[in-house]
């Protein structure tokens, strides 16, 4: 009765934890492809800018971020919500994060790729559509997929500026019933539960798609 | 924007105390959790089974759950039996869970990251199993997983921030009582953040550093 009554109290917080982890990768993926671009840059100075943004975006612990863009940011009157902070913070983190992840992976295509689509007269456009683009993705996914696991734990950090997710209704719950451990255990095995299928869907993928990386 | 920088710099001093009590947590977690971290790698694989269920659970739970979770377990939880701790001594043990369960992973990750001609070339000398661990897989193995370790152990020191939600002094939750007793929060947390950056970013140019230094020889 009382486990029923704390699976309802974490399941409230579901929408939310989910909601702010697809909206911060998705935040994150698209900031993270000018980012690369500028890592990939062989002009000095983009390339020392960028390199400074993501280890500025790095070198500050999420929950800071949070709180200067949810207490610290206005424009005029208009202060952000709870979940725009929550997104707009973890969705920059990401984008830095990812940007180093998607780097790599671009590193890792075979040489003998951009030689023969230039070979070939593929223009850039679908150099990067056809050729580097598909290659780079397969080897990032496994990365990819693992920091999504990440954010989904870090989306947990949401609750300190008050986005009602899954440890803020347990927290709430915890307060007050004063049955802390139960719904916490309660709480941890939700998220691991929730990481568990991208596990093994990030797995399957990378066994499946190591084969079809030329290298 | 105008104002910010003296307002930051003169809260920055101010916020020393609360870097130390991160540091301090740090080093703390590090401390226990790294010898726990050594233990569980070997207790996922181990034979005997009470072992190898206590660290499976011990490194997935911690691994699994947020931070944040296991710090408020340990703050809000740990009263319901009868086990009341300071915010500083829950805050620290649920640190110790977080890095055992990491680093259980990565020290797992050197370990058979040791060339298999070394394990045969100790069995041909005939030692015994302890010897072998001893000299030879437990030294290596924590020598390719150092790097690994140290980029870890930033994202520690950063998420001691997280222990500002149970209270204990730290760097995050001097800047926010700063940030309402003053209601500069922007001067505030920009001064943390400039605090945080300023150990995290040699922390890890080290790691790069030392990851490009012990791979010298191959």
């Amino acid at each position: 009765m009382i486990g029923m009554q704390m699976l309802h109290a974490v399941a409230l917080g579901l929408p939310l934890t989910i909601l702010v982890t697809v909206l911060s990768l998705g935040l994150g993926t698209v900031l993270a492809l000018p980012l690369v671009a500028g890592l990939r840059s062989g002009n000095r100075a983009v390339w020392l800018f960028t390199r400074g943004i993501v280890d500025l975006l790095r070198g500050i612990p999420p929950v800071v971020w949070l709180f200067i863009l949810y207490y610290g940011v206005s424009l005029g009157a208009l202060r952000m919500s709870a979940l725009q902070a929550a997104v707009i913070g973890l969705g920059l983190v990401s984008a830095a994060y990812l940007a180093e992840i998607f780097r790599g992976a671009i590193g890792s295509v075979h040489q003998g790729q951009w030689e023969a689509s230039s070979a070939l007269g593929f223009r850039r456009g679908a150099l990067w559509a056809r050729i580097i683009g598909p290659q780079a993705w397969r080897t990032a996914i496994p990365a990819y997929t693992a920091y999504g696991i990440g954010l989904l734990k870090d989306s947990s950090i949401a609750s300190t500026i008050g986005v009602a997710e899954i440890v803020f209704f347990s927290n709430q719950y915890a307060r007050q019933s004063g049955e802390g451990i139960f719904v916490f255990f309660i709480a941890a095995g939700v998220y691991i539960l929730l990481s568990m299928p991208l596990g093994m869907l990030s797995r399957h993928l990378d066994t499946k798609l190591r084969k079809a990386v030329a290298r | 924007m105008k104002g910010l920088f003296p307002d930051v710099a003169s809260i920055l001093p101010t916020l020393f105390g609360g870097l130390q009590v991160s540091l301090t947590l740090t080093f703390l977690s590090l401390l226990f959790g790294l010898p726990l971290g050594l233990l569980f790698s070997f207790g996922v694989i181990a034979q005997n089974r009470a072992f190898r269920y206590v660290s499976v659970f011990f490194v997935e739970v911690g691994r699994g759950a947020p931070a944040l979770v296991l710090l408020q377990l340990m703050y809000y939880g740990l009263p319901n039996v009868e086990i009341t701790l300071s915010s500083l001594a829950s805050a620290c043990l649920a640190l110790v869970w977080t890095t055992a369960a990491y680093t259980a992973e990565l020290i797992r990750g050197g370990i058979q990251a040791v060339p298999a001609a070394e394990i045969e070339g100790s069995d041909a000398l005939g030692m015994s199993m302890r010897d072998r661990l001893r000299f030879i897989e437990i030294p290596q193995g924590l020598r390719i997983a150092l790097p690994s370790l140290m980029g870890f152990a930033v994202l520690l020191f950063q998420a001691t921030s997280l222990a500002y939600t149970v209270a204990v002094p730290e760097l995050m939750s001097q800047a926010y009582s700063t940030g309402s007793s003053t209601f500069k929060y922007l001067p505030a947390f920009v001064a943390a953040g400039l605090l945080y950056l300023a150990i995290s970013v040699p922390a890890t140019w080290l790691s790069v550093l030392a990851e490009k230094r012990l791979s010298r020889h191959l």
